[in-house]
């Protein structure tokens, strides 16, 4: 069992834990991940590490409540347990000194795009920092950003904090600019990954994205996360998370990632239904 | 008295009812039918049906008790060898080991040795056994053993019972490797088998630590230098899907077999929305591969709900893997046999989703390595099997993470980790078996290599280091 030692609302929908794991904080690195279950009928949920304290023995994990199981993790507190969890998995985002880095996040993805950064900046990088969400309300880790980055552009899609614009925007005018820039790194929604991997690839500049496609097991074992990397298979869990951008194919992983629409329904109105009639003690 | 040359047939679940349910298909002996399976041993004195089993159970000598109605009696003489006999009374391949050297095989059919090893063992567990757990001295040595399948649980049980604390690493939520998330409930029950007979190792006083990659969480350079262990035994199987590599193969709608039965059998996608894991299981599916995974695979699509099943095999009935039970048991049930088809391509439509299985049929040529036959191309012979599901189930590779994160630990060109017969690899005081070390094979076999490494493990923690390493012998 592992306990939650803290609970923090960072948007609409949008919450942050702080669990004590300390066999995963000792080992925990950017860009990896842990597989969380919540009760004996959970499902495995794999959670991108947006922090660690090793000696606090803590990660912190971020999610969106989109679904069934992020619901219920969303209705846990302070003092609560999850029943498993498993870390760190997957490879570590490769830091080195650079030169200069474009650390692009957008919406939840900002939160795992914050260690990186940070460890790029700890390496010598100049860390210019491009964060997006759709509005002000939701934008999150604007300060902790802010203290690992040389620059902080932030953009909105309403124009209600920084630039209305998309992230590939001020990404185009920086690759454009006289700047070299070594390396971006992007993590966010699908479809914020593909067009960064399209705004950086005229310019030939190597581009990372970290994939978080449907999983299992978390360790190689199924090859449900497999995603076509320049032609080829390879499984999101043990080859990644993270691979090159220029030769992920965006669409058939985004085609895979609705493969369980009509269940996640499905399971929603089932308990829905079922928590009306009952008492809720069991429940959580 | 004339010898009977049939085994009284155990107790099943009609085909028409069973695949409504994942209840276990087999029901297990009767005690009147166990003691006249029992009648029929003719108690040889050379029993050369214990050459034929990878652990040596003694069998004559078990059975006898089962005729005599000890059965305390008789699932101790199991246990001297075997931790894990509801299991293997289930799953092992018995017509090729032990009661393929059977005296009475000659004439009819073997003594159902598999039936009644299930039999003692399930009566032995539903009257509840007492185990004692055995007791350390501070001074005792520790091993680790990595992977709780049926080689890690082989191990563990033998170590204890030898004196050693041991430890089992397990990185999924729950023990028992592919025991859990790869043979399903209705040939062998997670809860009231698996479970069961596990627990009974942690009575014996073996630990055992769910969510712990080994390769993350620790490494085994870790576990020797930093937590103490004084030996380590790797079992972490078969745990690489293959696909075929055609195209259509990430379509929504195609799963390989490790997928679909860890969904079913580990996460329980059969009780969903109860339970919060899905599985998508189409009206029409194929299978293709012709081994037990295969089967289970089948097997576990019909129980599903699926309306019609397939197997999609490129060689003929003849060369088919899987054990003749597990065909047989697939045939009635309903499913179809596809022989001599080897898929081209897996067809999907804009959104995405399978919509169908392009194949070519086969004919048998020339003998390959493997001895089998050839399958060739038959020309122009191509054709749409229409499914909207495609499970893939052609073999496991192993899984890199313990051996990539090992100094000094060799593999070959496959990625299984190089070990001596009896489990003794290239790095000092580490030792491997099943799977991880021969590729995918059964229960049974990767049992035996478990029990054998324990024992290398032991002459090797006393001191006795001539065979510590394959390099040494």
């Amino acid at each position: 069992m592992y306990k939650i030692l803290m609970k923090q609302q960072l948007a609409p929908n949008v919450k942050l834990l702080e669990i004590e794991a300390p066999l995963i904080a000792r080992k925990a690195q950017p860009g990896q991940f842990v597989i969380l279950r919540l009760n004996e009928n959970g499902e495995r949920i794999p959670l991108t590490i947006a922090d660690f304290n090793r000696e606090a023995g803590t990660v912190t994990i971020l999610f969106q409540e989109v679904g069934a199981s992020t619901n219920e993790l969303g209705i846990l507190s302070k003092g609560d347990f999850l029943l498993d969890l498993v870390g760190p998995l997957g490879k570590a985002t490769h830091i080195e000194k650079m030169g200069t880095v474009v650390c692009v996040g957008g919406g939840i993805g900002i939160a795992p795009v914050y260690p990186i950064a940070r460890g790029m900046k700890e390496a010598g990088n100049e860390v210019i920092s491009i964060i997006g969400a759709r509005s002000k309300d939701i934008l999150i880790y604007e300060e902790e950003m802010e203290a690992v980055s040389n620059e902080l552009i932030i953009t909105t899609d309403d124009g209600s904090k920084g630039r209305k614009a998309l992230v590939t925007e001020p990404l185009k005018e920086l690759l454009n600019s006289d700047k070299t820039i070594r390396l971006v790194v992007a993590v966010g929604p699908v479809i914020m990954m593909k067009f960064v991997a399209e705004t950086t690839r005229p310019y030939g500049v190597p581009t990372v994205v970290s994939l978080n496609p449907i999983m299992v097991d978390g360790t190689g074992m199924c090859g449900g996360c497999r995603v076509l990397v320049g032609n080829e298979n390879k499984f999101a869990c043990v080859d990644g998370p993270e691979f090159d951008g220029h030769k992920v194919d965006f669409d058939v992983l985004m085609s895979r990632q609705r493969m369980y629409k009509l269940h996640e329904k499905e399971y929603s109105s089932y308990h829905a239904g079922k928590r009306e009639g009952e008492c809720k003690c069991h429940s959580y | 008295m004339s010898l009977l040359l049939t085994k009284y047939p155990m107790p099943e679940q009609e085909a028409a009812v069973r695949v409504k349910n994942f209840e276990e298909v087999a029901l297990g002996y009767t005690p009147e039918l166990a003691k006249a399976e029992a009648e029929r041993c003719l108690q040889c004195k050379a029993a050369p049906c214990r050459k034929g089993c990878p652990v040596e159970v003694d069998i004559p000598a078990f059975i006898k008790e089962v005729k005599a109605g000890d059965l305390d009696g008789a699932i101790a003489k199991i246990k001297e060898v075997n931790s894990l006999p509801a299991v293997c009374g289930r799953v092992c391949p018995q017509e090729e080991q032990c009661e393929k050297y059977c005296v009475l095989a000659k004439k009819g059919e073997a003594v159902g040795i598999g039936r009644l090893e299930r039999y003692a063992a399930d009566t032995a567990r539903n009257k509840g056994e007492t185990i004692t757990a055995i007791e350390h001295t501070a001074a005792v040595k520790k091993v680790a053993v990595i992977g709780s399948g049926p080689a890690g649980l082989a191990a563990a049980g033998d170590l204890a019972k030898k004196g050693y604390k041991v430890t089992i690493f397990e990185a999924l939520h729950l023990p028992g490797g592919v025991l859990m998330y790869g043979i399903p409930e209705f040939r062998l029950p997670k809860d009231a088998v698996v479970q069961a007979e596990i627990n009974n190792l942690r009575k014996l006083g073996v630990e055992i630590i769910v969510n712990a990659v080994i390769g993350s969480t620790f490494t085994v350079d870790e576990l020797m230098e930093e937590e103490g262990y004084d030996a380590v035994f790797i079992g972490t199987g078969a745990g690489l899907p293959y696909f075929m590599e055609i195209p259509g193969e990430n379509l929504n709608g195609v799963y390989s077999a490790n997928e679909f039965l860890t969904r079913c059998n580990l996460m329980k996608a059969y009780r969903f929305p109860q339970s919060a894991t899905p599985i998508h299981v189409g009206k029409r599916v194929a299978v293709v591969g012709g081994g037990n995974v295969a089967m289970d695979g089948a097997r576990t699509a019909l129980r599903l709900g699926a309306e019609h099943v397939s197997i999609v095999y490129r060689r003929s009935e003849k060369e088919l893997p899987a054990r003749l039970e597990e065909v047989h048991h697939a045939k009635e049930e309903g499913i179809e046999f596809q022989l001599l088809t080897a898929p081209t391509s897996v067809l999907g439509n804009e959104e995405g989703w399978v919509v169908g299985l392009q194949c070519v049929r086969m004919e048998l040529g020339e003998p390959d390595a493997s001895g089998r036959r050839r399958p060739v191309e038959v020309p122009n012979s191509e054709f749409v099997l229409d499914v909207d599901t495609v499970i893939i189930a052609i073999g496991q590779g192993p899984n890199p993470l313990v051996q990539s994160t090992t100094k000094g630990l060799e593999t070959n060109k496959k990625g299984n980790i190089i070990a001596i017969d009896n489990g003794a690899t290239s790095k000092p005081g580490v030792f491997a078996g099943g799977d991880i070390v021969t590729g995918a094979a059964t229960v049974i076999l990767a049992m035996g290599a478990g029990k054998k490494a324990a024992a290398a493990i032991d002459t090797y923690l006393q001191g006795k280091k001539e065979c510590s390493t394959n390099a040494h012998c």
